[in-house]
């Protein structure tokens, strides 16, 4: 991709079922100001802000004007993407190649604790057909749970071991929230929530927040710092209505993953990439979205597990930081997963760091089952 | 290097207090065909789909989920901006830099309210809660409050204020779109309308509006052959300015976003004359006496001067500069659409497809958003690239 824009800074909370020690703007204040100081920059470099959250979570109308102090925004632009956080940093690299900015910070934050996950997602569906029915992002996720089961086999059993491969690899991950030694039994036997969906199947709630700083090529080179380069990028949107879309094919995923990948030049994922960082609220999401991102054919997901478990994860690491599975909110999740790509090419990871980490893969998404996708290549 | 980029398109529905014919996704579709209608494009020529809203005012989540269909932003670049009254031109600067970014050769943004599905009022009574929802809830209290200010420093007269409500709603009669079209209102009218808020009168203010509107954006070399005459975006700034009402030191008076981004756009456009370099402006005045706060912040008069400029007629559709031939927001106010509404009309001005309401010979447009306690976006168009 032509030309290039690269990240220079980043910064991440520790996740926390509960931040009520600090507002929000306090938690935000803190993510920007450690995200310009890993970049060595200060305030007044900043030529344009992208936020990205969701009014109804913050419970507040046009939340980001609460925030315009503490995102560096006071007499500058700022503009908010109101979804997922990966999207903002797509929308940051634009504003960049359009040539309205050349030094931006990308944040994104959530407390989930002040917030009903199940209640708030309800209300994304259609107020006619759909939301009636009480669907919520869980509910909707059974049924995908269901397509993909019986048409490529995979089982509880499965995506419980997903759960443990997360957990135990975010033992390395400092800011993680969930990090306990749990067993298949413990997945299996946990509440039901939406069969076949079970409590530890899920992602916790969580507060806390993210972000990076974005700069044009000409500002790297001025400046001599090592940046993480965007490679390439996509966003795409599926069809809303789940009766209309075959929950298995990810039509869009597959779509923002080709767009992404054309632009990096990757033909073969799997080899080209040594790290994807992807966001899964629950469990076989990791191995429905690594089919669909094109690491493993179709109903191989599975192969994920027996390579990870027999230490042999060389060749692709998914989620090395435990990824959401061990808790990050909703909507910063896929700027999180980011910033880990991020740090995993710096060699920064520090006890999930992967070996030589050339290219990463970042992928966040937003709406039921999945609708919303986008992914982001970056690399040295 | 980035890219030129034109409006060659746009579209939007009638727009009224209540649309119980159609829904959000309804009301998104209609707004989408009749651009690409005007265009002359069809949805697969498309891009990448920006959706404007404030989903608060509807109570819902991740409207574009549901709504992005009847965008038709299924499996193409979609997503949602929100920022406040401001996310009709927010969305509209994101479409620019979409298309100027050289990944996205045409793109179209769409603003959308549906203010007949919630209660506005109490969505914006939703600020800070510690310090703000006490004492400035919703849009007409702190008005109000920056409005005694204003006209004790400016010593603008209530009936200064109401010409400016009396000329958007008989400019609106040429806009079939328009929701309020009064043809026969006077100041005295205005004037003996309730007081909701002192000084500001009902008739002051703008009303609530279910709308939706959209833009098509093309690069230089697709807008030379979809549109004869493509309005081109010369400049596009946005200002934020303090999160709280008390911080905010002469808001009115001084608006020193919506100075500052006109400093800018003008210089990067090499205007130095405002009032006779462009030949129309559509500018987001959510109240009366806001109109003419803004004709000083935008260099149209000196200050203390907003009075005479109304009084002389010169922003009248006769004027130097008709400001708002639409009948701007206080005519028609779907909020996620307002700023959008904005661009559009500007662009449809230099497309010369603005029937009655249409001004003779523009060829440079100004375009201004306006958003939360004080945010300003700016925006020219002009009938030359540069």
């Amino acid at each position: 991709m032509y030309p290039k824009v690269g990240i220079i800074g980043v910064s991440q909370t520790h996740f926390e079922v509960s931040k009520a020690r600090q507002t929000i703007s306090e938690m935000v204040f803190e993510i920007a100001q450690n995200a310009l100081e890993d970049a060595g920059i200060s305030w007044k470099d900043l030529d344009y802000t992208i936020t990205s959250s969701v009014d109804l979570w913050d419970g507040s109308t046009a939340s980001n004007a609460t925030l315009t102090e503490v995102v560096g925004a006071v007499m500058k632009p700022e503009m908010r993407v109101a979804g997922d956080g990966l999207t903002a940093a797509f929308q940051g690299m634009l504003t960049i190649l359009s040539g309205a900015a050349e030094v931006v910070l990308v944040i994104s934050y959530s407390k989930e604790s002040m917030s009903s996950r199940w209640g708030i997602t309800n209300w994304v569906f259609d107020p006619i057909y759909q939301q009636t029915l009480g669907l919520d992002y869980l509910s909707a996720a059974a049924l995908q749970t269901w397509a993909y089961f019986s048409r490529y086999g995979v089982t509880e059993e499965h995506c419980a071991r997903v759960v443990i491969k997360n957990l135990t690899d975010a033992q390395g991950n400092p800011f993680a929230q969930r990090r306990e030694k749990i067993s298949i039994e413990d997945v299996l036997l946990s509440e039901v929530w939406a069969s076949p969906i079970k409590a530890l199947d899920v992602s916790p709630t969580s507060d806390g927040g993210s972000a990076v700083i974005l700069a044009s090529e000409r500002v790297i080179r001025e400046r001599k710092v090592e940046p993480v380069w965007i490679l390439g990028a996509g966003r795409c949107l599926e069809g809303h209505y789940l009766g209309e879309r075959d929950l298995t094919e990810g039509e869009a995923l597959c779509r923002a993953a080709r767009k992404a990948y054309n632009l990096a030049g990757i033909k073969n994922p799997f080899k080209e990439i040594e790290v994807a960082e992807i966001s899964c609220t629950f469990s076989y999401q990791e191995l429905l979205w690594s089919e669909i991102l094109n690491f493993y054919p179709r109903g191989q997901a599975t192969q994920l597990l027996e390579d990870w478990e027999a230490g042999l994860d060389g060749n692709l690491s998914i989620n090395p930081s435990g990824g959401i599975m061990a808790g990050n909110p909703l909507i910063p999740a896929g700027l999180i997963r980011l910033v880990e790509a991020f740090l995993q090419v710096k060699g920064k990871a520090q006890g999930h760091q992967v070996q030589e980490v050339k290219r990463a893969l970042a992928h966040g998404t937003d709406g039921p089952c999945g609708q919303g996708q986008c992914v982001m290549v970056v690399g040295s | 290097m980035a890219r030129r980029v034109a409006i060659v398109g746009t579209g939007q529905t009638k727009h009224r207090s209540q649309r119980d014919d159609v829904n959000m996704m309804e009301i998104v579709y209609e707004a989408a065909t009749a651009a690409l209608q005007d265009a002359e494009l069809s949805i697969q020529d498309i891009d990448a789909v920006l959706l404007g809203n404030m989903e608060m005012f509807e109570g819902r989540a991740l409207p574009e989920m549901w709504c992005g269909e009847g965008a038709g932003g299924v499996y193409k670049h979609c997503l949602k901006i929100a920022t406040g009254g401001t996310s009709g031109t927010s969305v509209a600067i994101s479409g620019f830099q979409h298309a100027a970014s050289g990944l996205f050769n045409i793109v179209m943004a769409i603003g959308f309210e549906k203010q007949s599905d919630g209660h506005t009022a109490a969505g914006m009574a939703l600020t800070d809660p510690f310090w703000d929802r006490h004492v400035a809830a919703g849009a007409i209290g702190n008005f109000a409050l920056s409005i005694s200010q204003y006209v004790a420093a400016r010593g603008v007269t209530r009936e200064q204020a109401a010409k400016v409500a009396v000329k958007a709603r008989r400019n609106a009669c040429n806009n079939p779109y328009a929701h309020l079209q009064l043809p026969h209102i006077t100041v005295e009218e205005v004037l003996s309308s309730p007081i909701i808020a002192y000084p500001v009168h009902r008739l002051d203010m703008c009303p609530t509006s279910d709308g939706a509107c959209a833009v098509i954006y093309a690069e230089e070399t697709r807008a030379k052959k979809i549109c004869s005459r493509p309005a081109w975006v010369r400049a596009a700034v946005t200002r934020h300015d303090y999160s709280y009402l008390g911080d905010l030191k002469d808001r009115l008076i001084s608006i020193r976003t919506l100075r500052d981004a006109a400093r800018v756009a003008y210089a990067k456009v090499g205007i130095h004359e405002p009032l006779k370099e462009f030949d129309v402006a559509e500018i987001y005045e959510p109240v009366s006496y806001a109109e003419l706060a803004w004709y000083e912040a935008l260099g149209f008069c000196k200050e203390g001067e907003a009075g005479r400029l109304i009084d002389n007629g010169i922003t009248l559709m006769d004027g130097e500069l008709p400001v708002n031939p639409s009948g701007g927001v206080l005519s028609t106010n779907p909020i996620g659409a307002s700023g959008t509404i904005r661009v559009a009309e500007a662009a449809l001005q230099i497309h010369g497809k603005g029937g009655k309401r249409q001004v003779s010979g523009v060829n440079m447009a100004l375009v201004t958003g306006y958003g939360v306690y004080s945010w300003s976006d700016v925006m020219i168009l002009s009938s030359s690239p540069g």
